[in-house]
């Protein structure tokens, strides 16, 4: 399962972020490589979102250097948004566009972005529902959707773009138990060819998933090991707190 | 018991005093109005409407001093203004969205030239003959459309936190206009402007008053469409970003369609309070609806005591079809959005 750690897609070093006086992330330093799965867990407001985020420069970093496939971001408009392009990202609360349909949410930034035809991407559009098993809805709105479906409509609609990665932030947080298990189904699909970073708290897609399972607490990396030392041998205390309360129900 | 009591003696009163209005009301509009004849009919029978008085007025009401032979040019005007609004209204109206860019780019200069004419073989009508309801028209229509896309600049400079100096500006020039009563918006635009302006440039008096209308008004519906904007979930602001889109691609595709549909209603509201407010370019010279009906009843040959009445009261029914039919849209749409699929 381990990939060869050749090509780095991210590289993010010696970050920092502060909100006002607090600090939400304290030198963290973390490279992904191509093709590689990386989960990250811990707990709620130790700066996991806040990390992720600022891959795509939804957050600023206060201090510290990302590189994301070759190019450091920095406050070029031009070049954030040529990054974007290249990373794609799937929110807890799933952010489709309420006013369009399931295929023009993803066929939205094709077009105006990618510049593709219409036609060209109807044809991805579709081909990307269809693997997120649901070309039928294509024509509904996202609010005739159930919360699992919603969320991979947002998965088909960041896969569209054809992204070198993909940033999951607590994607099955805000779904129905019921419902978890459909939307993991697709991750664990499209997580074999893809680089991907996945925010979440489950553990199953992890251990089935992840090259590297990363523990963050108050703003800090503090276990980084592959899946199955992470689970059975963690160095760290708070790993095994955190684990053994996550792993109890 | 009781209640029941107290509510039956509430309704019995209401229903006494409404009856009492309206039955006055339909005697005085109605039954003892003097609805054909002259002034001395009118004078004759003082407790009813005039109604000789807007028959007689009627034209200048409409147009002001727009010379009678150039009017068709007034009418085509109205016609296409009022044709286009009637085929918007029907939702199904194929071709919906070429009519509404053809009205706010073509439409405008459009009549603009036909109403001002001194191009091609059209004879030239200064505006300061220009008066009367389609003065009110103008003045109002063109105040709302610009306002609209000047007030989603402000709205959208306001938010924009990476630019302060941009930001710094709209935020006093929102400020600075909301803070002014329009009167003296309206004397600053129709005294001061020409101070500021070099000699030769002959600025009249209506582009003047346009000019102060529009400053006031974007200022305002910069403010609704804020509202709009900060109603916006920002998971739509991220969603459109992760998604590589620049600053205009994400407000034109994402976040304007939303924002406004949200805004419709109160958009309307300040397009209606607009409305009514160009009755005050009154104060500046201009003589728009109201002013020419006031123009009308100071006439001494139509001296009666039933003529001011008549003559307020018909501007009052005027106004009030043209704001309440834009009330009830107003609701309609509101309504359609709040039930519509696609709510979130
Ligand atoms: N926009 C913000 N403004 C202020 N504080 C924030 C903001 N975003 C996050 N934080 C704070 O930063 C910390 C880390 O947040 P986050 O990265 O969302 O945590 P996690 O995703 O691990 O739960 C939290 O304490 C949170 O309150
Ligand atoms: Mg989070």
């Amino acid at each position: 399962m381990v990939s060869e750690k050749g090509e780095t897609v991210v590289e993010i070093s010696h970050l920092e972020k502060r909100f006002g006086s607090f600090t939400a992330l304290r030198d963290v330093s973390l490279r992904v490589g191509k093709g590689e799965r990386i989960v990250i867990c811990g707990p709620s407001g130790s700066g996991k979102s806040t990390l992720i985020r600022c891959i795509n420069r939804l957050e600023v970093p206060d201090k510290g250097r990302i590189v994301v496939d070759g190019v450091e971001l920095t406050d070029d408009v031009k070049a954030i948004e040529g990054i974007r392009r290249n990373v794609g990202m799937v929110f807890q609360q799933f952010n489709l566009f309420p006013h369009l349909t399931v295929l023009e949410n993803c066929t939205l930034a094709q077009i105006w972005v990618a510049k593709k035809s219409q036609a060209a991407a109807d044809k991805t559009a579709e081909h990307y529902l269809e693997r997120v098993h649901i070309p039928e809805q294509k024509h509904k709105y996202p609010g005739q959707l159930s919360g699992g479906q919603q969320q991979r409509v947002a998965i088909a609609r960041a896969l569209c773009m054809e992204p070198k990665v993909m940033l999951y932030d607590e994607p099955t947080s805000a779904l129905d138990p019921e419902m978890i298990a459909e939307v993991l189904d697709v991750m664990v699909e499209f997580a074999d060819t893809m680089t991907t970073v996945c925010v979440t708290h489950e553990m199953g897609f992890a251990r089935k998933v992840a090259d590297c399972m990363i523990f963050m607490d108050a703003g800090q990396i503090v276990e980084a090991s592959d899946p199955k030392t992470f689970f059975t041998n963690p160095k760290s205390e708070r790993t095994k707190l955190f684990l053994s309360q996550i792993l109890e129900h | 018991m009781f209640f029941s009591f107290r509510n039956g003696i509430l309704s019995v009163a209401a229903a006494v005093f409404l009856f009492w209005i309206i039955s006055s009301l339909v005697n005085w509009f109605f039954l003892d109005a003097v609805w054909f004849g002259t002034i001395e009919d009118c004078r004759l029978h003082q407790d009813g409407a005039c109604w000789p008085f807007v028959g007689v007025r009627f034209s200048q009401f409409l147009y002001g001093f727009y010379p009678s032979a150039e009017r068709w040019r007034v009418n085509l005007v109205l016609g296409i203004f009022f044709g286009a609004i009637g085929l918007l209204v029907y939702e199904r109206m194929p071709y919906r969205s070429k009519i509404v860019i053809f009205m706010l780019c073509v439409f405008p200069l459009f009549a603009w030239f036909l109403l001002r004419g001194g191009v091609l073989w059209l004879a030239d009508v200064p505006t300061g003959r220009w008066g009367g309801f389609m003065l009110t028209l103008v003045l109002a229509s063109v105040s709302i459309v610009a306002s609209l896309p000047l007030g989603i600049l402000l709205a959208l400079g306001r938010r924009a936190n990476t630019l302060p100096f941009v930001k710094a500006f709209c935020v006093v020039f929102i400020e600075f206009w909301r803070g002014v009563p329009l009167i003296t918006v309206l004397f600053a635009t129709a005294f001061m402007l020409p101070l500021f302006m070099p000699a030769s440039v002959n600025f009249d008096q209506l582009l003047r008053a346009m000019v102060g209308f529009i400053l006031f008004s974007s200022a305002y519906m910069a403010e609704v469409v804020r509202g709009g904007l900060e109603g916006l979930d920002r998971g739509q602001y991220e969603a459109s970003d992760a998604l590589g889109m620049s600053y205009w691609q994400s407000r034109k595709r994402v976040i304007l369609p939303q924002a406004l549909k949200i805004m419709i209603p109160g958009i309307l509201l300040t397009i209606i309070g607009l409305f009514k407010d160009t009755t005050l370019v009154l104060i500046i010279g201009l003589l728009d609806f109201l002013g020419m009906i006031q123009a009308g009843i100071a006439d001494p040959r139509w001296g009666s005591p039933n003529v001011p009445f008549t003559g307020y009261a018909f501007a009052a029914l005027v106004y009030f079809c043209f704001c309440y039919s834009m009330s009830v849209y107003a609701r309609y749409i509101e309504k359609k959005y709040s039930e519509g699929r696609d709510r979130r």
